[in-house]
Parts: C-alpha cells; structure tokens; sequence
C-alpha cells in the first residue's frame, strides 16, 4: 500500500491543530461582537448588553440562537446555489488565513515537537493576499445573486474598495520583504525575536497597511458596502438567518485574522516583550513547559489590543464619503507606500555599502 | 498509481470540466466563476511542479484580480442570458471546427517537438519556481526582457489613462 504511505502521525497532529485553531478563533469572533457591542457602550456613555448572565456574557450565546432560529428566506427570483455560496466563501475565505499564521513556539507532547503552525510555506506573505483577494468574491457572489439593485451596488461598491486598498497594502509591504528579507510569517516573527520589532524600521509602512486592513474588512470608516442611509443595508440587504449571520461573522473573523498578521508582521508576532523567548525555552521546570503557551497568549493579547483599536475607531470616527475613500486610496495612500518603498530600499543598499555612496 | 498521479488526474479532469462549462454555461457570470475553478486548478498544477511562487501568483493575479474586474463588468452591465445575443448555428460550427484545428496543431506540435519527447515533469522538485530562484534568474540572465515586459504594462497602463480621462473640451460645451 504505497498509496496510504502518509506520515499519519503528522497529519493528525495538523488535523487537531487547525481544529483547535479553528474553533478557538470562532470562539473569539463570538466574543468580539460582544465586545463590540460593550465598548460601543462604554464610549458613548450608556450600559450596553447587560440581561443575559452576569455582566451579559452570555449575550453572543443568546445572538447566535436568535440568528439560527429566525426564518430562513431565498428571494423568488435570486440564484439559489449563488445565493448560498456567497456567505459560504466569505467565510471560507476569513478562516483560512490562519493556516500561516504563527501562533507561537514549539510545543513538546506525546514525544513529539509540535510547531504551533499549521505550514511555513516560503511564501506566507502572498498566501494572505490570495486569500484576501478571493473573499472579495463572497460579497460580489452575494451581491448579485440576491437579484436586488442596492446590494449589487453595495457589492460592487465593496470590490472596487477592497481592489483599491489591496495595492497600497502590496506596496507598503514590499517595503516590509526588504528589511526582512523573506516572505515567510515564522521566519519574521523568529528574526524580530533576537532584532527590534519591525514597527522600529517601518513606522509609516505599519501606518499604511493599518489602514488598508480597515478597509479590507471593511470597517468604519471605510464600511461604504454596508452604508445603510445610501443602500439600505448593503450587500447582504436580502440574507437572513445565519447566512446573514456569517457574512456579519466573517466581518469579525477578518477583523482577528488582519490584527494577527499585524502583531506578526510588525510587532513580533508571539516573541513575549522584555523577555528572552529561548532563555524560556532552554530554562528547566515549570517556565520550559509553559513558554510555547506564555507566547500563544502574548499573541491574543496583542491581537485583542489591535481588536479594540479597530473597535475604537468604529466608534470615534464617521463614515467616509465614495470619493473620498478612493482620493485616500489612490492619491494619499499609493504615493505614501511608493516613497516608503523608495527610501527603505536606498537606505539598505547604503547599509549594504557600509554607508559609503 | 500513486497519490501524485491521483491529484494530477483529478486536477486534470476538473480543470477540463470547468472549461467546458465555462463555455456551455449560459449566464455569462457563471462563465466567469467557472473559469475562477480553471485558475484554482491550474494553480494546483503549479504546486505539483514544486511552483509555489507561480501558483500563488497566478491566484492572486487572474483569480484575484482580472477575474473580479471581469465580473465587475459584467455584473454592471446586467449581461444575463436574456440580453445575451444566440449566435447562428454555422457561426457556432464554423468555431468548433477552427478551434479544433487548432487544437490539432498543437498536439502535433507537441508530439513532433523532440526536446521534451520522453522526457518526465520534475514532480515534487526542483526548485526553479521557488521565489529566491525565480527572482535571481530574471533580475540576472533575464533582466532585459523582464524590463520591457515592465514597459509594456506601463504603456498599457498609460492608455487606459488616456482612454478614461474625461474630455475637457466636451465637459466645458
């Protein structure tokens, strides 16, 4: 049986991994409407969710039975099978970003060393970007097959905008692959463990892909598909039940998955600040068992932070209007990452001459 | 068999189907989304060949890009297949019959071409479409015609400018 001649060890390791990795990313999108909602409240002066368990902390729970339980409805004239699809890509296309992301060191259990990675692949960067790139089409799918004229608009209107932004990010990273030198999500986060942070060497390339990552999960200010006083509702005007449940979750999980790719781009991804993660690793008793999980949970910390900055936003800034969003886009921000990309890339071929012209 | 020729064979087979559906499906959208499968097979192909780089690209690029501007049009244009004009029947033969001449050359072609008779596709290594190779062999040996390449697309670019601008003289009468 050649044919069966897998590492199978290996493979079930992966399976656990990305079932774990999964679920507990579902688990903190569930929790971040919740903290959506509560800091919403808190920034404009007024309770929020408290009925449901103490402090409301079974709020989400309640949503979710709310949102599964309500009436499913598929307009007469709208394409059945692209109808559903949409929200199903959406998602699809949210959660499997996380396959490259490094979620911390190596794990030892059952005499194996488990990297908490799902694949190093060489080219993590541009995997995000595919990734990206195809969850524009659950929202066009969406958009158009509900057959209505406000969520075709609002879905054209969200390809055009996440099309736009998606240069600008491109380029602010290019100024990112010359300082590291790869494009691999582990190998930078492992290069910023022994360096600075990456935030140290590209301030304003981290300024630019912040904002194009608000607009890729389209956030406030940049949530033009879902501008309700112009469209209605936006693209998902015709969904109901948890289709529409997922495209508002797929919001969330994108929301996880940018602040992810921030902490490990540009702000050490898991290296724990002011501590040295091998001298963890290699020390005996307790810390060498708890160092893969201390940087697990420096992650989440990191990536909670970036959550509530999103969030912060939301609440703080109002909505931009269409042609403003794209003179940001494509005169402020393109131009912005092109003089960062310059001036990184002189600066290290002077470095490289040892500072000689 | 084994599991390599399994995904050749499936990949293979899925990217034919969807390029026939991409021609027998009547809405011109699933036209598009059919061919978005062809991508994602060929990409496969790609990964097969140990050309991450390429496959990725091709993703992110055709799938990603042109595809989404492609179904952006469409999609604003409200093409379905009630304003989708039926071609006549000889049109249509007369097309088969062309393409699948053409098809014949190429596989003659492909026959006849001695460099690659009884030769086998590098599966699983080689590490030409790896990013670090790929970038060294086209900004060395290749530099030349990867820069003008680059201008093409810069004049590309400059014509769609050319062609979007607005008319001045007609704005102002």
């Amino acid at each position: 049986m050649t044919l069966l001649s897998f590492d199978w060890p290996l493979l079930l390791e992966k399976f656990v991994l990305i079932a774990i990795i999964v679920f507990t990313t579902l688990g903190i999108a569930l929790y971040t409407t919740f903290g959506e909602r509560k800091v919403a409240a808190i920034l404009q002066d007024r309770p929020g969710p408290n009925r449901a368990g103490p402090f409301g902390i079974l709020q989400p729970l309640a949503d979710g039975v709310k949102m599964f339980t309500k009436e499913e409805i598929i307009p007469t004239h709208a394409n059945k099978w692209l109808f559903i699809l949409g929200p199903g890509l959406a998602m699809v296309a949210a959660l499997m970003t996380c396959a490259v992301i490094p979620w911390g060191g190596t794990v030892h259990i059952f005499n194996r060393d488990v990297v908490l990675q799902v694949t190093d692949i060489n080219i993590g960067i541009l995997y995000i970007f595919a990734v990206v790139s195809m969850g524009i089409y659950g929202i066009m799918i969406g958009g158009w097959a509900s057959n209505n004229k406000f969520s075709l608009i609002s879905s054209l209107r969200a390809a055009s905008q996440a099309i736009s932004y998606e240069l600008a990010m491109g380029l602010s990273l290019i100024a990112l692959i010359f300082v590291t030198g790869n494009l691999s999500l582990g190998e930078m986060v492992k290069q910023q463990q022994t360096h600075w942070w990456n935030i140290v060497y590209q301030p304003l390339g981290f300024l630019i892909f912040f904002i194009c990552a608000m607009a890729e999960c389209n956030r406030t200010p940049f949530d033009l598909p879902e501008a309700e006083n112009e469209l209605n509702f936006g693209y998902h005007q015709e969904y109901s039940s948890m289709k529409l449940g997922f495209y508002l979750f797929a919001e969330y999980i994108n929301m996880i998955m940018s602040s992810a790719v921030m902490a490990s781009l540009y702000f050490g991804g898991y290296d724990i600040p002011f501590v040295d993660d091998n001298l963890l690793y290699n020390s005996s008793g307790i810390w060498h068992t708890l160092a893969p999980f201390c940087q697990v949970g420096t992650l989440l910390l990191k990536i909670v932070f970036f959550i509530f900055v999103f969030m912060w936003i939301r609440w703080t800034i109002p909505r931009f209007r269409y042609d403003q969003l794209m003179n940001l886009g494509w005169k402020t921000l393109i131009p912005l990452a092109l003089i960062n990309m310059v001036i990184t890339g002189s600066l290290i071929i002077l470095k490289i001459n040892h500072w000689h012209f | 068999m084994n599991l390599i020729q399994i995904i050749f064979w499936f990949l293979s087979s899925f990217a034919v189907i969807s390029a026939i559906m991409v021609l027998v499906s009547k809405s011109p959208v699933h036209s598009v989304l059919w061919l978005i499968a062809v991508f994602f097979a060929i990409s496969g192909h790609y990964i097969l060949l140990n050309a991450q780089f390429l496959a990725i690209v091709n993703l992110i690029v055709y799938a990603g890009a042109i595809m989404v501007l492609f179904l952006f049009v469409i999609m604003m244009m409200n093409l379905n297949k009630d304003t989708d004009p039926q071609k006549n029947i000889w049109i249509k033969l007369a097309g088969a019959v062309s393409g699948g001449c053409l098809l014949m050359v190429l596989v003659s072609l492909v026959k006849q071409a001695t460099e690659i008779n009884g030769k086998e596709a590098m599966l699983g290594k080689g590490d030409i479409g790896l990013i670090g190779t790929l970038g060294k062999v086209l900004f060395t040996d290749f530099v030349v015609p990867f820069e003008i390449s680059s201008v093409l697309f810069l004049s590309a670019m400059v014509g769609a400018v050319v062609i979007g601008k607005k008319d001045s003289k007609l704005e102002n009468n």
